[in-house]
């Protein structure tokens, strides 16, 4: 059966070809069905808790997605006629930026003043043409006293101040809808800083967030994919010194990239940014296969085989472990269906289909290119004192050391384990070559930045918000949160009320107080918002009953757990002194600091499920339980050592890195697989003792193994550079494990097996006598 | 009953365009030889004009605000209106509900050319509040209707371009877009639907200064009093963006009950809400 396949694509190489063009065609055309989805909210499933209550919330009131236009005037003032002309002009501007529903900035921040006996509700800055005659000092001095706006639309030295825009997405097309609305937004600052060179502009919010999450990645499909491709290509020409080969293996590479990607499409996939980065890893992936089967291949035809004959004793002597090495692998990937984030679902769904598409390629489309081009390979004699026999003559040596000694360094690097910071800070997604990370950085140190908590307070009665008691909560709670350490800015119904109670009071400030009486508080309401004009209203305040409201806080930049510990500490709050009123909290950065938790949790059980499966795998292709069970060390080991390393490096994990060791768990697996199958076709079917299998296991696949973890590692590097931090995580924590991985299997594992793996006494005298004999020679 | 239409149309036609436009003996409100602009004004005046005569009113307004998700509230207006000759209407509204700002009064002096003029009694400070014009964007009481959307209809607040004719429910409708005159108005144009039958509003759409779709209101339940004046029962506006919605449903309408100027000021104001 194997041979009678093997024989069709060897002799019938052009159909072989042409049908595999043909698929591969075929799917690449699904290709164009793959939009990228630009939405921070892609991160979190349907299902998911945080992402169900904020969007609840955001129901009752509005929606909060964001453009914020900051702005820096060069002569460290904003409060001058021509930069508040400028200011004003933008406000009016922005209200062209596609779905914008609302713009604040401080020129029509509407301001309320006593004027005899009537309230005077208006824009701060209402006629441009005013501006020259009017104080500036004395509207800074309104501004900078005003809790609503400093260091959230101004900062508190009136040096930098935002123009926010609050757009209502359809969400109809999340693919184009952002992009649309960044483009105009773009213009509008490109304009905007032509007409007013002395004004820097920045763009951030959320809508910027979402944006930067598209463009960051497909920037990385420009730079990386190509950098990945090079290098490669030089990595194949200089390791396996053959330009024919480095060639096929590279057309089984876009071959398979191609159809990955267009079955994807075919299938509804969409791209975010995890998942963009399947080409990159299917591209690392694939490599191997080609690898391995060329190294036999060679090895054949150094020792004077013809290429046909080389080449179909490698496919026959290579099925089953490519086979068993691309299954583990998709096993692992596939483990990541266990991540609550569906980008990282996709992520292991296409990355396993292109591991074995790229499976299917290297046993077809590879061998029967290999036939039709030319190849030659010079006779050599095999030289057996190589650099592998040389290792393997130090590991045996020095078994007896190495065994505690790595023993020693990998409880030593799981033990930092624990002491990895969970994080997920959605700004720090990005690195600071990114302008979103910039601008966002930047507003954050003058003013406040996007680690927002909103916090619904519900009455449970209908206009409710007037009732004394829950003004008095609602004014305490403000209080409370702003003597917060972490808090930069608080958006609170409760200043409105102080400040209409003091107009009404003839701006007298011993009124600048809450209103003791449900009537007055409703009816200042009520001839508050008859006062507001379109666009300004309290709407994303005030639910339609007025049965409750929304506080929206603003923090430093905080690590995940200083978020759930403050999320926890508002709940606290009103269960001491409010207990009878009704509390949502619910914001974007919430949402992403309960994912890096729950998706750990998540992503435990997958790495577990995936561990059974593929160690169940490994003793059925090992045909014992026993070798099954001592896989399991060193396929474990470096994932665990892998975060123990991290620790040093950066010791914050989080979203991307949870699915780290599920996914390298199937690529580690590999080198295990390779080098104990070798071992145990020593002991078994050569009658090796184990120190010669051990030597024979190094000296048949040691070279490969280097040259695939080299690839794989610098494949994973590479992602490293992603300006994308999920990404360039992922991709660093991987590299870093794969080569773990290699060290454990060159290191630890042959001292470990012959402990473990005793020898009989026949075998004694084979290991002795073959000590120095190459491994494939050696015959008893 | 075509007939009559055709004679108000005819009329406005006359009083809005003869300086421009020669008159045919056959003049429609679709004279060809007409503007698309000129129609649209046509169309508007007429509509106008059909109504004309109406002295004052009153009625009681329930409106239902609903969100996205679903929450509803309620509150309660009774309002009279005094038509006014040449300019805009009189109109004073006193709110029953929500519970803590009944009483509070509501009066409206609006202007065909120029800001409305309003003013709020507040019972429970005991005082009149002028409100500030350049708000007639703004939402009235939390609803989906902005001022500018429930203040009385005057032809001078917009210029008119007729779009077409097409069928509306089971009516025939002129599609007429409205631009305001007013730069505080919170749209670039309105999309109105009038009925062939009767020239009454049947559907308008709203768009917002980016022009993008912003609401829809439409009418229902229309009937006719006083033998001209045709008042809808309900008055339903959707958010497009935001999701929310508004009903606004009519009742008790009366018509000629005698209200006079003297009845529409301050002092009237704070009476009106004990």
């Amino acid at each position: 059966m194997q041979d009678r396949f093997f024989n069709f694509v060897l002799n019938r190489p052009w159909l072989v070809l042409l049908l595999s063009a043909l698929f591969v065609m075929a799917a690449a055309v699904g290709g164009k069905n793959l939009v990228f989805k630009s939405d921070y909210r892609v991160f979190f499933s349907d299902e998911n808790p945080q992402l169900m209550a904020f969007e609840a919330m955001q129901k009752v009131y509005s929606k909060s997605d964001n453009v914020a236009f900051v702005l820096s005037p060069k002569n460290g003032e904003v409060f001058t006629p021509a930069t508040l002309a400028a200011i004003k002009q933008l406000t009016e501007d922005a209200w062209q930026i596609p779905y914008s529903t609302r713009v604040d900035s401080i020129t029509n921040y509407q301001h309320t003043e006593a004027e005899e006996d009537d309230l005077f509700v208006a824009d701060l800055v209402l006629e441009a043409d005013e501006l020259p005659d009017m104080d500036m000092q004395q509207l800074k001095d309104i501004a900078v006293d005003e809790p609503l706006l400093v260091d959230k639309l101004l900062s508190d030295k009136g040096h930098v101040t935002v123009v926010n825009v609050t757009v209502q997405l359809p969400a109809i097309d999340p693919t184009k809808e952002v992009p649309e609305v960044v483009t105009f937004a773009r213009e509008l600052r490109d304009q905007f800083v032509t007409a007013n060179p002395d004004i820097e502009v920045r763009l951030s919010g959320v809508v910027m967030l979402n944006n930067a999450f598209a463009e960051s990645s497909l920037g990385d499909q420009a730079t990386l994919v190509p950098a990945m491709f090079l290098m490669v290509l030089v990595a194949m020409i200089f390791l396996l010194r053959s330009i024919t080969g480095t060639l096929a293996s590279l057309v089984v590479i876009i071959f398979s990239i191609l159809s990955t990607m267009g079955l994807a499409g075919w299938m509804g996939f969409y791209l975010t940014g995890p998942s963009a980065t399947t080409p990159i890893m299917v591209l690392t992936l694939a490599v191997a296969d080609c690898v391995h089967i060329l190294a036999s291949m060679f090895y054949d035809m150094r020792h004077g085989a013809t290429k046909r004959d080389a080449l179909m004793h490698s496919l026959k002597l290579n099925l089953t472990p490519v086979f068993l090495t691309s299954a583990t692998t998709a096993i692992g990937f596939l483990s990541m269906n266990f991540s609550d984030s569906p980008p990282f679902n996709d992520l292991g769904n296409m990355v396993a289909m292109g591991v074995m598409l790229a499976f299917v390629f290297s046993v077809t489309t590879f061998p029967a290119l290999l036939t039709v081009l030319p190849m030659k390979v010079k006779v050599v004699d095999e030289s057996h004192s190589g650099a592998m026999e040389k290792l393997a003559d130090v590991v045996i040596q020095r078994r007896k050391v190495l065994l505690p000694g790595m023993a020693l360094v990998i409880a030593g690097s799981v033990v930092l384990l624990p002491n990895n910071v969970l994080n997920d800070d959605f700004v720090k997604y990005f690195d600071q070559t990114v302008p979103f990370r910039q601008a966002t950085d930047y507003m954050a140190d003058n003013m406040s930045g996007l680690t927002t908590i909103e916090i619904s307070i519900g009455s449970g009665e209908s206009s409710g918000i007037n009732d004394p008691g829950f003004v008095k909560a609602l004014g305490d709670f403000s209080d409370w949160l702003r003597e917060q350490p972490e808090t930069d800015h608080v958006n609170t119904l409760s200043d409105t009320l102080k400040r209409l109670n003091k107009n009404m009071h003839g701006d007298d400030e011993a009124y600048y107080t809450l209103p003791q009486d449900r009537e007055l508080s409703a009816q200042y309401l009520l001839l508050y918002e008859m006062s507001l004009p379109y666009g300004l209203d309290l709407n994303n305040q005030l639910d339609v009953d007025k049965s409750s409201t929304r506080v929206i806080a603003t923090f430093q930049n905080l690590t995940s757990s200083e978020q759930l510990d403050i999320e926890n500490r508002i709940y606290r709050w009103f269960a001491e002194q409010a207990p009878q009123l009704q509390v949502e909290v619910a914001s974007p950065t919430l949402m992403f600091a309960h994912i890096g938790q729950r998706n750990i949790i998540s992503m435990l059980m997958g790495t577990a499920i995936a561990l059974v499966l593929i160690s169940v795998l490994l003793a059925f292709a090992l045909r014992s339980l026993k070798f099954g069970a001592i896989s399991l060390i060193p396929n474990m080991a470096p994932a665990a050592m892998g975060f123990g390393v991290w620790f040093m490096i950066d010791g914050q994990i989080g979203l991307a890195l949870s699915v780290v060791a599920g996914m390298t768990l199937g690529i580690v697996v590999d080198d295990t697989v390779h080098f104990l199958s070798k071992y145990l076709h020593a002991r078994r079917d050569k009658g090796y003792g184990t120190e010669a299998a051990v030597r024979y296991a190094f000296s048949s696949v040691g070279r490969a193994l280097v040259i695939t973890t080299l690839v794989l590692a610098a494949g994973f590097l590479v992602l490293a550079q992603s300006s994308f931090k999920l990404n360039a995580d992922m991709g660093l924590l991987t590299a870093i494990t794969i080569v773990i991985a290699l060290i454990v299997d060159f290191l630890f594992l042959p001292p470990l097996l012959m402990l473990l793996d005793k020898d009989d006494k026949a075998a004694v005298n084979a290991d002795t006598n073959n000590k120095h004999t190459s491994a494939t020679s050696a015959s008893v | 009953m075509k007939n009559k239409l055709m004679n108000k149309v005819f009329t406005s036609l006359a009083l809005t365009a003869a300086t421009t436009v020669s008159m045919a003996a056959h003049a429609s409100e679709l004279d060809a030889s007409l503007t698309p602009e000129q129609q649209g004004l046509a169309i508007s005046q007429a509509s106008k004009d059909s109504d004309e005569g109406w002295q004052d009113m009153q009625g009681e307004m329930n409106m239902v605000l609903r969100n996205k998700q679903g929450q509803e509230s309620v509150r309660a207006v009774r309002m009279s209106s005094l038509e006014v000759q040449g300019d805009g209407d009189k109109s004073l509204s006193v709110f029953d509900e929500p519970r803590d700002v009944k009483g509070t009064a509501f009066l409206s002096f609006s202007h065909a050319v120029g800001a409305d003029e309003q003013w709020l009694y507040l019972p429970a400070l005991k005082r009149v509040k002028r409100i500030a014009s350049r708000n007639k964007s703004g939402p009235f009481m939390g609803s989906e209707f902005a001022y500018e959307d429930l203040s009385s209809f005057e032809v001078e607040k917009y210029t008119y371009k007729y779009v077409g004719t097409e069928a509306c429910g089971e009516l025939q409708c002129y599609v007429v877009e409205n631009y305001p005159v007013d730069k505080n108005s919170g749209y670039t144009r309105r999309i109105a639907w009038i009925d062939t039958a009767e020239l009454r509003a049947q559907k308008v759409d709203f768009y917002d200064r980016k022009n993008s779709l912003l609401k829809t209101l439409t009418y229902e339940g229309y009937k006719e009093y006083e033998g001209k004046h045709w008042r809808p029962d309900l008055m339903k506006m959707v958010n497009h963006q935001s999701g929310k919605s508004t009903d606004l449903a009519w009742s008790g309408y009366r018509f000629k009950t005698g209200l006079k100027d003297a009845d529409f000021n301050k002092n009237t104001l704070k009476r009106a809400g004990r």
